[in-house]
């Protein structure tokens, strides 16, 4: 029979649509351990934890390669209902609680023990009394587990949030099944203390012989609890280690690990300083659901490409969204010592700033518009360009003749590949999409250009292609670019400085050629990093 | 060489039935059908075109009022009636005064239209606190505006004997004559006939002047702006444009069409209705517009002069074609019901979510 492992994983590979995501991904856990994964985003740790799900995003898209084994039987685990049946537990990022009932309720939800009753007798098991000593005593007991105080008594909503998070986890380790806990993200809205009374707790569970798979960003947190660690890295295994082996550093290096060749840039006439900013950030806080800013400070070398990452919902995207205006936002924000108002995109663009979203489809683009009205919308409504004399401002006519040249410019400037400036945007590939979200920004010839994540979802050749438009309009026409991005390579590609985003402030600024270490460690939030300024 | 000419025929044609669309194809085949039934039946043609021309002219630009509210994003104006209360109010108030001929017509747009504007605001605020469900929320104000007009309509101090109630000495009347004021002032003017065709001229020129002046504002910056509003919100706003700002102008250029378009209405027909006959205003004015083609994403001028002239030379000649040759029976208010509420439907089972 078992061979003392809880849970093993043979050989998973999965791809969607011909890209491998996971690549032959092996890993085994015995009961009472704390197995991290750690990795980048988009290493692939969610598609191995939705293959453990049975999620049917998996299955819709062609199944996986490989082998899932529990207690040392092989499984087919093809819903979440069937793994919760095979005893794994997950512990959302997100709570799934209903705020107005208790904990005791919420814990026990569509689980709750019952006593038959007359009227159940006649109309089914559906109308049984809850039995509510019950329900509030294996709660206790589940919390108890945890090494947590909290009133079992009390409603959701008037918890902290961090206590939902054990709430939750409660309501994990009541199933009395329960053989595997999977911990996503646990720690990423706990605040510190809240954070190490989560470790704790888990200690205590694997103390319990409880599996735990903990997936993670934050290094100290792996250092702390793990036994075991594996290291994810674009859908392979890169190493794996025992707490033991491992220091802090190789793992951020092999979390990281990509060496890449810095191709050389053209050089500029003068080079950027920090006695020369273009622009100025204090205390910016930026309400953007997912990524929250929280009081950064920043400052903006005239001429330079800035590069901005980090990991995602550390708020790196809040912060092109928030200077434009488009979430709301408070701070200071000066460009060329002028302040600048905030939540007020127009005057934001006037003062010759321009945005190219990190949404591409949804705020980048109108879809159903042609290639030349997406390129000139924005500087038409925004600078009054592209219009005809007129009497009254917002009643001046377009100017056809020049949308037209312009846009047969632009498409031959950025190499647009399209039928002509009259075709529908939705028809063009992403990276062509994206090349036309750029040309609606330098149509505003802007002084200052935010770029958030402007290689997303196109194909490698293009990526390149996009890159070195930056690179040419921030030495020809001597444009400054502030880039945000989630990969790292494309930015230690192209970027003067990089500043490294954690937990909605500036961790540091670092150059493109620091060593992976320090990448890893600074966006890992280490409290002890290296912060060198270039 | 005869197999590609006939497959590029064969493109052509699959590129007119895309662009054209299947529910235009099908209205257009019965369009050309009860014309072909009325010349074997030896009808008036002259005469059904003539009456065509008026139904198109005077309900023109009650469809025209949609297209402003589908371009920036609210959807289809099921609440026109806000508007047309605005006309009528207009319309009431220059008949109380009793001026004839052009100056009574046009006192009544001079009234009706700041009305319009503040009732057009007002309603746009509304919209704006239910967002994502305008069309819904729209219809039921035009419910709740008609049922309490009915009682201002009764109390309203209007003294002219040819609008009261004979008995009583107060309350407007259902229907009102115009006969001595402003009755087809435009529907005259420069009208002219060829043989059984009359030409109501001056009617059609004012429907092309509010058409030719929709199609340059939607080549403004303020017309770009509310299509782009409608296209997408976020786009917009990305773009410096005030969403909130242009969703208003949309909504009050809208009633204030809904108002000019019911006074062109009833100089038209001749009569003021009044109480609740302005809930039957919305939804033939829905169902044109959806029958030129437009949708919830995009609609154009072309849509909205191809609707007024499919939908109401439809319901113009079906009525007396097949009286004449069913001999008797009228299923043209039927058909119309069929078509416009069908259409209606049609449409919003298309609405894409974003």
């Amino acid at each position: 029979m078992g061979n003392g492992y809880v849970l093993e994983l043979n050989n998973i590979t999965k791809s969607y649509f011909g890209t491998t995501v996971l690549k032959a991904v092996s890993l085994a856990l015995k009961p009472g351990e704390i197995h991290a994964l750690v990795g980048e985003n988009g290493a692939g740790k969610s598609t191995l934890m939705n293959i453990l799900f049975g999620m049917s995003v998996i299955f819709d898209t062609g199944g996986f390669e490989g082998q899932i084994k529990l207690d040392g039987q092989e499984v087919t685990i093809d819903s979440p209902k069937k793994a919760m049946e095979l005893g794994i537990g997950m512990v959302h990022q997100e709570f799934m609680l209903i705020p107005g009932f208790t904990v005791a309720e919420n814990v026990k939800l569509n689980r709750e023990p019952t006593r038959p009753n007359i009227v159940s007798r006649i109309f089914g098991p559906k109308l049984r009394t809850l039995d509510e000593a019950k329900m509030e005593k294996d709660s206790r007991i589940a919390l108890d587990k945890l090494g947590l105080s909290i009133d079992e008594t009390a409603l959701i909503a008037s918890l902290p949030v961090g206590h939902m998070q054990f709430v939750e986890i409660a309501r994990e380790i009541d199933k009395s099944n329960v053989k595997l806990l999977v911990f996503d993200e646990p720690t990423a809205v706990l605040t510190e203390s809240e954070a190490a009374t989560l470790l704790t707790a888990m200690k205590r569970l694997a103390s319990h012989g409880i599996g735990i798979l903990f997936i993670t960003h934050r290094l100290d947190e792996v250092m702390e609890v793990a036994d075991n660690i594996t290291i994810l890295r674009d859908g392979e295994v890169v190493s794996r280690m025992e707490r033991k082996d491992a220091r802090l550093e190789r793992i951020a290096e092999l979390m990281v690990g990509r060496s890449i060749k810095r191709a050389a840039l053209a050089p500029r006439a003068k080079e950027p300083s920090d006695d020369d900013p273009i622009l100025e950030i204090s205390n910016l806080r930026v309400e953007m659901p997912g990524e929250r800013v929280r009081g950064l400070d920043l400052t903006v070398r005239r001429g330079e490409i800035l590069g901005i990452g980090g990991l995602a919902g550390h708020g790196k995207v809040g912060i092109a969204n928030g200077v434009i205006g488009l979430y709301p936002a408070t701070g200071e924000v000066r460009k060329n010592g002028q302040r600048i108002p905030l939540n007020d995109p127009k005057h934001a663009l006037l003062s010759g700033m321009a945005f190219v979203s990190e949404d591409r489809r949804g705020v980048g683009l109108l879809l159903d518009e042609s290639v030349e009205m997406n390129l000139v919308l924005t500087a038409m409504q925004v600078q009054g360009k592209f219009l005809r004399p007129g009497l009254i401002e917002g009643l001046r006519l377009e100017d056809r003749a020049e949308i037209r040249r312009h846009a047969l410019q632009s498409i031959k400037d950025l190499d647009i590949r399209c039928t002509g400036p009259g075709q529908y945007v939705r028809r063009l590939s992403g990276g062509n999409q994206q090349k036309v979200c750029l040309g609606r920004a330098f149509t505003m010839e802007p002084e200052l250009l935010w770029v958030s994540e402007p290689t997303r979802g196109i194909d490698v050749g293009a990526k390149q292609i996009v890159l070195d438009l930056l690179v040419r309009f921030n030495r020809e026409h001597n444009m400054t670019i502030v880039m945000t991005s989630s990969e790292l390579a494309e930015l230690r590609k192209v970027c003067d400085r990089i500043a490294i985003i954690y937990e909605g402030k500036v961790a540091g600024i670092l150059s493109p050629d620091a060593p992976d270490t320090d990448f890893g460690l600074m966006m890992a939030g280490v409290s002890a990093a290296r912060r060198e300024v270039v | 060489m005869a197999e590609k000419s006939e497959s590029r025929v064969l493109s052509m044609a699959k590129q007119f039935y895309a662009d054209f669309g299947l529910p235009r194809l099908i209205i257009a085949a019965f369009l050309l059908a009860l014309f072909v039934l009325a010349v074997i039946l030896r009808m008036n043609i002259g005469m059904l075109v003539s009456d065509s021309l008026v139904r198109i002219g005077m309900n023109g630009i009650l469809v025209l009022s949609m297209l402003f509210t589908l371009a920036c994003g609210v959807g289809l104006n099921f609440g026109l009636a806000v508007g047309v209360i605005a006309g009528l109010i207009g319309a009431v108030t220059s008949m109380n005064m009793d001026i004839p001929g052009f100056g009574g017509f046009l006192t009544a747009l001079a009234i009706a239209v700041p009305i319009a504007v503040v009732f057009g605001w007002l309603y746009a605020e509304l919209l704006e606190r239910v967002r994502g469900q305008e069309m819904m929320v729209g219809t039921y104000v035009g419910y709740s505006i008609v049922a309490g007009m009915c009682m201002f309509w009764v109390l309203a101090p209007y003294r002219n004997p040819a609008m009261i109630f004979p008995l009583g000495g107060m309350g407007l009347r259902n229907t009102i004559t115009l006969d001595r004021t402003f009755a087809h002032v435009l529907n005259d003017f420069l009208a002219f006939k060829i043989g059984d065709l009359a030409v109501p001229t001056g009617l059609l020129l004012f429907f092309a002047l509010f058409c030719v002046g929709a199609w340059l504002f939607f080549r403004s910056r303020a017309g770009h702006a509310m299509r782009t509003v409608g296209a997408n919100p976020a786009f917009a706003e990305s773009s410096g444009v005030n969403v909130k700002a242009t969703r208003r102008l949309g909504v009050i250029i809208s009633t204030v069409l809904g108002a000019i378009g019911i006074v062109v209405y009833a100089q038209s027909y001749g009569f003021i209705q009044l109480y609740t006959a302005p809930l039957n205003v919305a939804f033939p004015a829905v169902a044109s517009i959806l029958i030129g083609g437009a949708s919830l994403q995009k609609a154009s001028v072309g849509n909205v002069v191809l609707g007024a002239v499919l939908f109401h030379t439809l319901l113009t000649i079906a009525l007396p074609v097949t009286q004449t040759a069913l001999q008797g029976a009228d299923i043209s208010e039927i058909a119309r019901m069929i078509m416009s509420n069908g259409m209606i439907l049609y449409a919003l089972t298309r609405v894409e979510r974003r």
